[in-house]
């Protein structure tokens, strides 16, 4: 597969990955206002700082308020990170490597795009419920995966898409926890209120992993929450899994097989992943759950950098200009 | 349904004859649509829209503060060829890419047309498309022109004539086929009912003619795109996804020992023909423009080494010169032996002497191209243009004569089209395609333009024109 190519269907996977999320987490955040007492003042702030935005926000805005908090995660042209930009940088992605998706992967893109686009023009910001037009963006962009799963072929550009995809999950679920467990372990006095128990299903439903808590853990515990997130083998949205198979991904893609390793993106993927294997709870939280989760996002940062030296560096042609003119 | 008055008195209306009767190879689309009501036509051509940007269907135009990616209107009303009108049309289109090949190969080669004086050396000579790089040259089988997109205009008498020959990079043929894909939803049934050809082989037939220039069993082809901001970028991708090839920019291509290679996640990977949608002086800074960023370092003297085949081979620009143009009945005749089955249309050379004075007096009834501009732009409708128009076009012609040609108004033939809630007449041109490989084959179907602004007749996409699918009957 062209290297040009290449790094483009890898940024296709992660501004998918990252669009869904970011409709995820306004549709549950949304949601979970809704459910908040009378008292209690909406909370858009962590949602922003679970972002990484938080900065270019009070930059931009006076206070936290919904209609603010949503225009700046949707559709903020000044947000790089808003969804519209994300659809939009998906898109232009896929349009430049466009011959290489199928038309009907290609056109339900395009349909999401139009879709958010047409948000934006409306002003869904605004709305008094604006919930549904962010399950329809999840939505779309779930039945666009849906899509690809039955009729994109299991070549070298199915690998990037996913190892794009599985590491923007690690990156956005590392960090919604990071934020989150902050703002929430403090309220000891809270512990076992409703509003506690609200917050933390927040929590796991802002990373679909609510259902599957009740069923794998029980009782809402902050410690078993930490687990699902990051070390669970079977949740596809803990940190471990998106590891396990990004190195997958990235194994196929060089032609690994066995132990060992080929490149320096494998090397520091590989690493990474089983630490993250031989690790429980304990290890994770004993030495500050935000320290561990700081160190792993340096990391994944990293592995990112790695698989752009191995993968999409080019060699610029005007070199060999030089050359031949020798 | 049809506008009251419909004129199709003083241009030749494609449906209707000049008597207001339907003309034989409609009458199973109007026995349809009469039936049909202007409601449901008004919805048809919204879900046509609305299916033209979910495909993503754009191109880009410049300079546009209105957003980047526009959409070329599709008009439901197709445009209807007889089968005998176009058995006329393949066969001069192909009589005249025959001969206008054969051009090519003696111009940069034994320069027999000029030494036996049919055509004046300095016209040549002075052609911006012509390349002095490629002198001495036979490209792979001896083809220059493997895909050309002709301008042709049905005139007032009712015969096709040809305006362009557009042998360099003619876009627009992704636009006939998916405009097809979807004027087949439109009208599900009436397709196979009127025997209308297929044109959807395209993508396969091109791919031959690039196979074919290649001498090995499986050759690595690919399209050579300048960029997803080049205003036919969807054309681009749309025919290689279509093709199965790789879709290159110039940046994806390094030339080594004069061999051109693909960078991949792999390695670098040979690379054997190119369809390349960029101009020649762009193709390679070594050995055109120096300024060229879009192209490939290296790659034009691999070219010349045979290492890699081009389509169209650089050069052919030649033949796409507007004062070049004027001489092809008389190239089809000097190398053929045979008279052109399709018609020019006459025109006046401004670098010959006694042309020249003749369209500096007649400014208000010809129109006046640079011979080397496309588009629709550098152009000047006489009859339409002001008084100050006019004198800058004097003032220009008379500095650089040998820039301008002009030619007598045609008046474009019409096809109904849907306007508000009526049809109405409105002019098109037609583009067929031709595909020159081991033989040369005419695609039955072409891109109609149509002018949607009534009365007027530029039809170019960048300057307000739309579409209309084409159909070609087979009986």
């Amino acid at each position: 597969m062209l290297s040009r190519v290449a790094n483009s269907v890898y940024w296709l996977g992660r501004y998918l990955e990252r669009s869904e999320n970011y409709s995820r987490f306004i549709d549950v955040n949304f949601n979970l206002m809704v459910d908040l007492p009378p008292n209690v003042k909406e909370q858009w702030e962590p949602l922003i700082r679970a972002t990484g935005d938080y900065d270019l926000y009070i930059k931009n805005y006076d206070s936290f308020n919904r209609e603010d908090a949503i225009y700046f995660l949707a559709f903020d042209e000044n947000n790089p990170n808003s969804l519209y930009m994300s659809v939009s940088k998906a898109r232009e992605n896929a349009r430049v490597v466009r011959e290489n998706l199928t038309k009907e992967s290609w056109e339900k893109l395009n349909e999401i795009y139009l879709y958010v686009k047409e948000g934006a023009d409306k002003q869904v910001w605004k709305k008094e419920d604006c919930s549904q037009f962010f399950m329809d963006v999840k939505y779309g962009i779930q039945l666009l995966y849906g899509i690809a799963e039955n009729s994109v072929a299991r070549t070298v550009g199915w690998y990037f898409i996913h190892l794009g995809q599985y590491l923007e999950r690690a990156d956005k679920t590392s960090r919604i926890l990071d934020v989150k467990y902050h703002i929430l372990l403090p309220s000891a006095d809270e512990v076992g209120s409703p509003l506690d128990f609200l917050q933390w299903t927040a929590l796991l439903k802002s990373v679909s992993g609510f259902n599957f808590y009740r069923r794998f853990y029980g009782k809402i515990e902050p410690v078993n929450i930490v687990e699902l997130l990051v070390l669970n083998k079977y949740f596809p949205r803990s940190v471990f899994f998106c590891l396990t198979n990004a190195e997958i991904c990235l194994r196929t893609i060089s032609g690994t097989t066995g132990k060992g390793y080929s490149n320096t993106a494998e090397k520091t993927l590989g690493a990474l992943q089983s630490r993250l294997e031989y690790q429980d709870v304990n290890d994770v939280i004993s030495s500050g759950l935000h320290e561990y989760l700081d160190a792993l996002q340096v990391k994944l940062n990293n592995i990112s950098d790695a698989i752009h030296d191995n993968f999409f560096k080019l060699n610029p042609n005007d070199m060999n200009q030089n050359n031949l003119q020798e | 349904m049809f506008s009251d008055p419909y004129d199709s008195v003083n241009h030749y209306d494609e449906m209707l004859a000049a008597d207001g009767t339907c003309r034989e190879h409609y009458l199973p689309f109007l026995e349809m649509i009469k039936n049909v009501p202007v409601e449901k036509l008004k919805q048809l051509q919204y879900t046509t829209d609305k299916a033209q940007m979910a495909m993503g269907m754009t191109f880009n135009v410049y300079h546009d503060k209105q957003g980047i990616e526009k959409i070329l209107h599709l008009d439901i009303i197709p445009r209807i060829i007889s089968a005998s009108e176009w058995n006329k049309i393949e066969a001069g289109l192909k009589q005249r890419i025959y001969a206008l090949n054969l051009f090519i190969q003696d111009i940069y080669n034994d320069q027999k047309i000029l030494k036996d004086r049919v055509l004046p050396r300095e016209l040549i000579e002075s052609c911006p498309g012509y390349l002095k790089q490629c002198n001495g040259l036979t490209p792979p089988k001896g083809i220059w022109c493997h895909i050309t997109g002709t301008d042709l205009v049905r005139d007032k008498d009712g015969e096709f004539y040809v305006l362009e020959d557009n042998l360099r990079c003619p876009s627009g043929v992704s636009y006939q086929l998916e405009s097809r894909e979807i004027i087949k939803r439109v009208f599900p049934n009436l397709l196979s009912k009127m025997g209308v050809a297929p044109v959807s082989n395209y993508p396969s037939r091109l791919l031959n003619i690039l196979q074919f220039l290649s001498d090995k069993k499986k050759p690595v082809v690919g399209v050579l795109t300048p960029g997803v901001y080049n205003s036919a970028y969807f054309e681009h991708s749309y025919l290689a996804l279509a093709m199965g090839v790789e879709l290159v920019i110039g940046q994806d291509l390094v030339v080594m020992n004069e061999r051109v290679y693909m960078q991949t996640t792999s390695g670098l990977q040979q690379i054997d023909v190119l369809y390349r949608r960029i101009d020649d002086t762009f193709l390679d800074p070594l050995a055109f423009n120096p300024e060229s960023l879009l192209g490939v370092p290296g790659i034009y003297s691999a070219y010349m080494a045979g290492n890699i085949a081009l389509a169209n081979a650089p050069g052919t620009g030649i033949a796409d010169d507007k004062a070049i143009y004027a001489f092809v009945p008389k190239i089809i005749r000097y190398y053929l032996d045979e008279e052109p089955a399709l018609s020019n249309v006459r025109t006046y050379i401004c670098s010959e002497k006694k042309d020249c004075e003749y369209v500096l007096a007649h400014l208000d009834e010809l129109v006046v191209k640079e011979t080397n501009a496309a588009g629709g732009y550098g152009m000047m409708i006489g009859p339409r243009a002001s008084n100050s128009e006019r004198q800058t076009f004097k003032k220009l012609i008379k500095s650089n004569p040998r820039n301008y040609i002009a030619q007598p108004m045609l008046s474009l033939s019409t096809v109904p089209t849907l306007v508000d809630s009526n049809l109405e007449p409105r002019h098109v041109d037609l583009r067929p395609y031709v595909l020159y490989g081991e033989e040369i084959e005419v695609i039955p179907g072409a891109f109609t333009r149509v002018a949607l602004k009534r009365g007027s007749l530029v039809v170019n996409s960048s300057q307000g024109g739309g579409s209309k699918d084409t159909w070609v009957l087979q009986q």
